[in-house]
């Protein structure tokens, strides 16, 4: 239910929700507040006091827009709306004095301050700030504090506006930071001088709307106005959340998050924000060709025709779709290969995920719906490492009163949740349960990979579909790579799985693919970025851009695709992943029937309608498997390192650091318990 | 002032059992799933068994009230008048220095205590029996300058009964509280000008300095057992304290 209220801001009348504070109304009427500690997606705190208005009749003062409800106005003695004024000379006054006690403390540091170019602080002081201080005693100055290897602090730029608190308690789940002391003595202070114990703790630097919090790998690398913005997607788990690349000439500098309320709302992982340097070392940038056991260097020519050459004569090629591989990609390699009577296979975890059944590998859930739920069941997954934004997300259903359920390994979620059981026999007696009390409200099943990916999955999967199908509840699996469920979706796909796939294959085709080992005896051509576990085990390596440098789609694990933009070029000779495939394609007299990319995209679509519309989450016909009988044994998650997942964050050194701390934070734990 | 965790911590804290009980009664007041209010009365008693609060103290209290430590220490370190270092085992002595204490010498009571206690406020007396500080406005104006020591108000203060409190403290001795001028309360210094019929009903103390002188807590550590506790609806309904889970920020509780 809505009470609509009429509010009259700077003369103009709108009718907005009563529940709606003065600066959202003020936003709808196209009025910019200025503001430092409100954030649309944090608790109100109201102790900036920088969206101060004049509420005409009100208090002869002026009010914090971030902190009033529209409703809590009252109209004039006619019934006339209520006034709102943001643009009188009270207004005015307050906000220049509200900005020279903010900058009584702030040191003038500008020129060597990372956030100097993108600063709200310093934008605010020019757009309503006086250029004058009368403030002749000495500034303040505080203490540095150690948040870790991410987050840089010079407090002593603090404004006290508690966003970075705000963000940690509420949305990450952590208790370490917080604000101690008062008056001008308060300060930000993490208890005892711990250090951050979230993944998601970058996201307090974009937060940050003053200096204080900055980033430590990109510190003093580059200043917002040199840098290049591109909007594109990440794959460093399947959320494939939105985010904006910077570069520098062809560097990654940053990357940071952009809003998508359907997706990522507008944070993003640690993983995805720091793993930037991972994408210029151990890179692929030419061919090569095996030879005496040892690779050495080769001409494009001269690989593919090598390439060419194995696979026309070839008794079995396979090709296998990495956890990173676009769609286009895949589609390109599922169709040279399979004109040459191969098979791709994209499950190369062996997970359990049926063929052509899109509410099964993906699922009727979408992200959004996690947040209305009131009843969450998760199944073998730990969301907090395979997709840590959408764990944030579960918090927040959890903190508006969702209940929580998990069967499989115990870890700490963020939230509190009833643990059902560790084996597959919990989740059987999960079915048998009763679940008249769940039907009618919201509810989500969420099955992570780890629980479909051993021989069994098809029954965990059978089982999960079930359980979800009783309690009418949106089944969601929860996808640890970027590229599966866009694999799946042009069913790059064998039947009989992985093994049926590589049993007896002489050549395989290895687009990416860097999670399993592939046997000895054949030959291995492997295509991707990084000089990683797959480049190690090839015969042939093509080197191919990574996901900043080629325009692609992905689809994420609720099925949205998505589009991701070129930030910037691929190193060396590499070049774009459909276009090698192309090449190839031409080189073994089949060529492909598309020369550019556009083309490659209408062909996709032709064959795959739901891939057209960008953005949107297609709705699935709901067929669950028949139930089928489990095994015992218990359910693993697929996650064990969350900084090491793939080529590009284990070539990365930030992350190899963050994965020992971890792991040392990880035994002090244990020592203490 | 920067107010911080003192560097020197005792290695433990714990509630004598009386107040552990009071503690846990107070809790009842609130909503169950609003432990956290109880903070400021439960931190309030394990600095007037202290006399301080220590970190220890500080993490008990948080655990009690299920809170993230970080917030206890917020609250804590917020509120001037929690202790956030050691303090006199006899008394804390805390002046007045607002304006009509400031006027009527609360400067020379200062000077007193730089001299008899420790030249800086919040350092121990050599013996650690005594420590001073200065506090802003204690609502005592009529009776400028005045003191507090422990629970009570020393009034009507000269440098030289000042000192002497001091001395008498250090003997181990309380001093009255109250007005040390020989004023009842708060009337005219010069006497009174009205209602001078009532002055020959009137009990020798005021009532302030009678409860201070019935209770005898002026300086006392707390330690439960001074009062009953007064909490009669805990007897019929058994309220369980809440388990030690984190609030808002709350890290999962996981059931094994």
């Amino acid at each position: 239910m809505t009470d609509l209220k009429k509010i009259d801001i700077d003369g103009r009348e709108i009718e907005v929700d009563g529940a709606m504070t003065l600066i959202q109304a003020c936003e709808e009427a196209g009025v910019e507040i200025p503001r430092f500690c409100y954030h649309e997606r944090l608790s109100i705190a109201g102790n900036c006091r920088m969206c101060l208005v004049e509420v005409v009749g009100g208090p002869p003062k002026p009010t914090a827009s971030c902190a009033m409800q529209v409703r809590d106005l009252r109209p004039g003695p006619e019934g006339q709306p209520p006034q709102v004024r943001t643009n009188s000379s009270m207004v005015k006054k307050a906000r220049e004095g509200v900005m020279e006690f903010l900058l009584i403390n702030h040191p003038l540091d500008c020129p060597i301050c990372d956030q100097g170019g993108e600063c709200d602080l310093q934008d605010q002081a020019m757009a309503y700030g006086v250029d004058f201080s009368r403030f002749r005693e000495i500034k303040r100055a505080s203490t540095d504090l150690d948040l870790g290897p991410l987050v840089e602090t010079h407090m002593t730029r603090c404004i006290s506006c508690t966003r970075c608190v705000r963000f940690t308690t509420e949305v990450a789940g952590i208790t370490q930071m917080g604000q101690t002391g008062r008056g001008e003595d308060a300060e930000i202070t993490s208890y005892l001088g711990e250090t951050l114990q979230s993944n998601l703790q970058g996201n307090i630097i974009d937060l940050c709307p003053v200096g204080a919090l900055t980033s430590k790998p990109y510190a003093f690398n580059a200043r917002p106005w040199e840098l290049t913005k591109t909007e594109t997607i990440d794959v460093m788990d399947a959320m494939c959340s939105n985010i904006r690349v910077d570069t520098k000439g062809r560097e990654v500098m940053r990357i940071l998050p952009r809003n998508n309320y359907g997706v990522n709302e507008e944070w993003i992982s640690d993983k995805t924000r720091f793993v930037w340097d991972g994408l210029r070392r151990q890179r692929l940038d030419r061919p090569y060709i095996r030879e005496d056991d040892k690779l050495r260097v080769a001409s494009w020519n001269e690989a593919l025709s090598k390439v060419a050459g194995t696979i026309k004569g070839c008794a079995k090629l396979v090709g296998l779709v990495g956890d990173l591989t676009s769609v286009e990609a895949a589609y390109a390699l599922k169709t040279l290969v399979e004109a040459q009577g191969g098979h791709v296979e994209c499950r190369t975890d062996r997970s359990k995920l049926p063929q052509k059944n899109r509410s099964a590998y993906v699922g009727t859930a979408t992200i959004e719906d996690i947040e209305e739920a009131k009843f969450i069941q998760l199944i073998g997954t730990n969301p907090r490492d395979e997709a840590p934004v959408l764990n944030s997300r579960i918090r927040k259903a959890w903190l508006q009163g969702a209940k929580i359920n998990l069967v499989g390994e115990v870890a700490d979620l963020t939230y509190d949740y009833e643990h059902v059981g560790f084996d597959k026999m919990a989740l059987s007696n999960l079915i048998g349960r009763e679940y008249d009390a769940t039907t009618g409200s919201p509810s989500v099943v969420i099955v992570g990979q780890g629980a479909i990916c051993d021989a069994d999955g098809e029954a965990v999967l059978s089982n999960t579909m079930q359980l979800a199908d009783k309690m009418g509840a949106k089944f969601m699996v929860l996808h640890a790579a970027a590229g599966r469920v866009g694999a799946m979706d042009v069913d790059a796909c064998t039947k009989g799985g992985l093994d049926v796939a590589l049993d007896g294959a002489d050549v395989i085709y290895n687009l990416g693919a860097d999670e399993l080992d592939i046997a000895d005896g054949a030959f291995v051509i492997y295509q991707g970025s990084h000089g990683d576990r797959g480049a190690h085990r090839a015969d042939v390596i093509l080197p191919a851009a990574a996901y900043t440098e080629e325009n692609a789609m992905f689809v994420n694990t609720e099925g949205r695709p998505q589009m991701a933009l070129r930030a910037g070029f691929a190193p060396g000779d590499a070049k774009e992943n459909w276009a090698i495939l192309r090449a190839l394609s031409g080189e073994i007299d089949a060529p492909l029937p598309y020369d550019s990319l556009a083309q490659l995209r209408n062909d996709l679509i032709k064959a795959h309608p739901h891939l057209a519309v960008l953005d949107e989450v297609a709705e699935n016909d709901w067929a669950p498997l028949p139930l089928s009988q489990l095994k015992a044994g218990e359910l693993k998650n697929i996650i064990r390192n969350f900084y090491l997942t793939n080529p590009i964050t284990r070539a990365s050194s930030l992350m190899a650091e963050l994965s020992s701390l971890s792991k040392q934070n990880g035994s002090k734990k244990v020592a203490a318990e | 002032m920067l107010r911080r965790l003192h560097h020197d911590q005792p290695e433990s804290f714990a509630f004598t059992p009386a107040n552990q009980a009071w503690a846990e009664a107070q809790i009842t007041k609130y909503p169950e799933d609003r432990a956290a209010s109880a903070i400021i009365p439960i931190l309030w008693r394990a600095q007037e068994q202290d006399g301080w609060l220590s970190r220890p103290a500080i993490e008990y209290v948080a655990n009690m009230l299920g809170m993230a430590y970080i917030r206890a220490l917020e609250v804590a370190s917020f509120y001037f008048m929690f202790q956030l270092a050691p303090v006199g085992n006899v008394a804390h002595i805390q002046v007045c220095g607002t304006t009509s204490c400031m006027i009527c010498g609360a400067e020379d009571l200062i000077s007193v205590c730089r001299e008899k206690i420790s030249h800086k406020p919040h350092q121990l007396s050599e013996d650690g029996s005594l420590s001073w500080e200065e506090v802003e406005c204690l609502g005592a104006c009529s009776n400028a300058p005045m003191v507090q020591i422990g629970k009570d108000y020393y009034e009507d203060l000269s440098a030289r009964r000042f000192g002497e409190i001091i001395d008498e403290l250090g003997l181990g001795k309380t001093p009255v509280p109250g007005p040390q001028s020989g004023r009842f309360a708060s009337e005219p210094a010069t006497g009174l000008t009205s209602l001078e019929g009532y002055i020959s009903d009137r009990v020798e103390k005021n009532a302030s300095v009678q409860l201070a002188i019935s209770h005898c807590d002026t300086v006392r550590r707390i330690d439960g057992t001074e009062f009953p506790l007064l909490t009669p609806w805990r007897s019929k309904v058994k309220k369980p304290l809440p388990k030690t889970k984190h609030d808002s920020p709350r890290k999962s509780k996981t059931a094994k």
